[in-house]
């Protein structure tokens, strides 16, 4: 996560790492009780919540949960279903009953094929990481234009902001149309000048995205793009 | 016994040919993060040895045969490059490298919380690109800091040392002539933290007491390295934040 920044509270730990007595505390995400003591088990940033304990990952690779948004791109095709690379261990699988077009059997290429890109929902996550998506929904549909980006998952809450302030400001700035999916990627469609500054906005997200300077550098680049 | 031949590994002043105590480790330097298409990797210079390892995962396991339903498999690809020795190596796969994937992946298992991701894979490329003696060893600390830095969820960090036997005595972190001409040699794989072994291969005799001293050896320096691998990931995202870490 983000919370990187503010404060001095904050300690950075490494997999294996005693974090503190396991006793009156429960132990959350990236973190495991050992003995008496909670590990780490991920580089992180520990925060305690309420009486858990727990790590937020640097780094992490995306975890689908039902009703994510999602940007996905098509892996392989059957007669009447498609599978999609969602940026996760595990490919989603969109069933022709959950997406918003009739097709007949054996004709699903006709619609999307190898390589194109979707605005999915996630419908379900069974135990065994089974991805169900689905593309019934308000604007979930198949991305023709636009560009289509990835950032690292821990980078969402600071291209969002408060509330999606951040993003807000973005979108009116660039003059864009801009989703933020769940799963790291991002997709930006508009004229190709504001296309050039969101994707500059991007590339300070990936390689600033964890300095306390990020907001600054960021407001500099809009301040510099409305001055423009 | 004494060594290979007329071979002499130990000085008469009773240091070693490069000049280390027997307890001594070849210097160490560690970097996480170098690799920008990686999900995560590492860079572990150890003596003259010097490991790149990258991280790509967790991802869907293909073929799906290779897939366990339970739980993630680590795909370890060791693999030392044609340059790292003075005698050319024929490029890929030959029976010592696959040996060595193997148990390094199965180490690898033994630290890496694989029940988070069934179906999975992790894949790890272990690359030497110079090798002076010890390369599973390295190749695993490197493989370790990648993990790490790639977000993998890991019981410990595990550390690859190795000590072993010359000349009739023990000494810790073999080099190239020692592990050629010595008399035995003691990889292992050790969690820092709890002291527990995740790999040990052995090759050569050791007594009992011959053994414990290795392991004491093996252990001081996996706590030293534990030390460096530490800070180098967290000099890594310290970077990245500023300067406060």
């Amino acid at each position: 996560m983000s919370g990187a920044k503010e404060g001095a509270e904050l300690r950075l730990v490494t997999p294996g790492e005693a974090i503190g007595a396991s006793t009156g505390v429960r132990a959350g995400t990236g973190t495991l009780i050992m003995g008496d003591n909670i590990i780490a088990t991920r580089v992180g940033w520990i925060r305690e919540n309420n009486g858990v304990t727990s790590v937020d990952p640097i780094h992490a690779a995306y975890m689908p949960r039902s009703g994510d948004l999602v940007i996905g791109v098509v892996e392989s095709v059957r007669n009447n279903l498609w599978f999609a690379d969602v940026n996760g261990p595990f490919n989603g699988l969109l069933p022709m009953s959950l997406a918003p077009w009739k097709v007949e059997f054996g004709a699903a290429r006709q619609q999307m094929d190898i390589g194109d890109v979707m605005l999915a929902r996630v419908q379900e996550v069974d135990e065994a990481h089974n991805i169900v998506l689905t593309m019934k929904g308000v604007g979930l549909r198949r991305l023709k234009e636009g560009i289509m980006s990835e950032i690292s998952m821990n980078h969402i809450s600071r291209l969002r902001g408060d509330g999606d302030s951040t993003l807000r400001t973005l979108k009116e700035v660039s003059d864009c149309r801009v989703i933020v999916a769940e799963n790291g990627r991002v997709w930006v469609d508009g004229d190709a000048d504001g296309i050039t500054f969101m994707r500059a906005v991007l590339d300070l997200v990936r390689n600033e995205g964890h300095k306390a300077t990020f907001n600054a550098s960021l407001e500099a680049l809009i301040d510099n793009r409305r001055n423009a | 016994m004494g060594g290979y031949g007329d071979v002499k590994l130990l000085r008469e002043d009773g240091l070693r040919l490069d000049g280390r105590k027997v307890d001594e480790m070849r210097e160490v330097e560690i970097e996480a993060g170098i690799l920008p298409a990686a999900d995560g990797s590492a860079w572990v210079k150890h003596g003259l040895n010097v490991a790149v390892c990258a991280v790509y995962g967790p991802m869907e396991a293909h073929p799906r045969k290779i897939q366990r339903q339970d739980r993630a498999v680590i795909d370890v690809r060791y693999n030392m490059a044609p340059f790292s020795t003075s005698d050319r190596i024929r490029p890929g796969f030959n029976r010592r490298s696959r040996e060595i994937s193997k148990v390094t992946a199965e180490a690898l298992e033994s630290v890496v919380l694989v029940e988070r991701y069934p179906r999975s894979k992790i894949r790890v490329e272990i690359e030497i690109l110079a090798a002076e003696a010890g390369t599973r060893c390295v190749g695993i600390t490197a493989a370790a800091v990648a993990l790490a830095d790639a977000g993998i969820p890991m019981r410990d960090l595990i550390v690859g040392v190795a000590s072993g036997k010359i000349e009739d005595t023990v000494v810790l972190d073999l080099d190239k002539a020692e592990d050629n001409y010595g008399q035995a040699d003691l990889p292992m794989g050790i969690l820092p933290t709890t002291g527990e072994i995740a790999f040990l291969q052995m090759d050569g005799d050791l007594s009992v007491e011959e053994y414990n001293t290795c392991m004491d050896y093996n252990l001081k320096a996996a706590r030293e390295i534990h030390v460096l691998m530490v800070d180098a990931l967290k000099r890594r995202y310290a970077e990245k934040n500023g300067g406060e870490a």
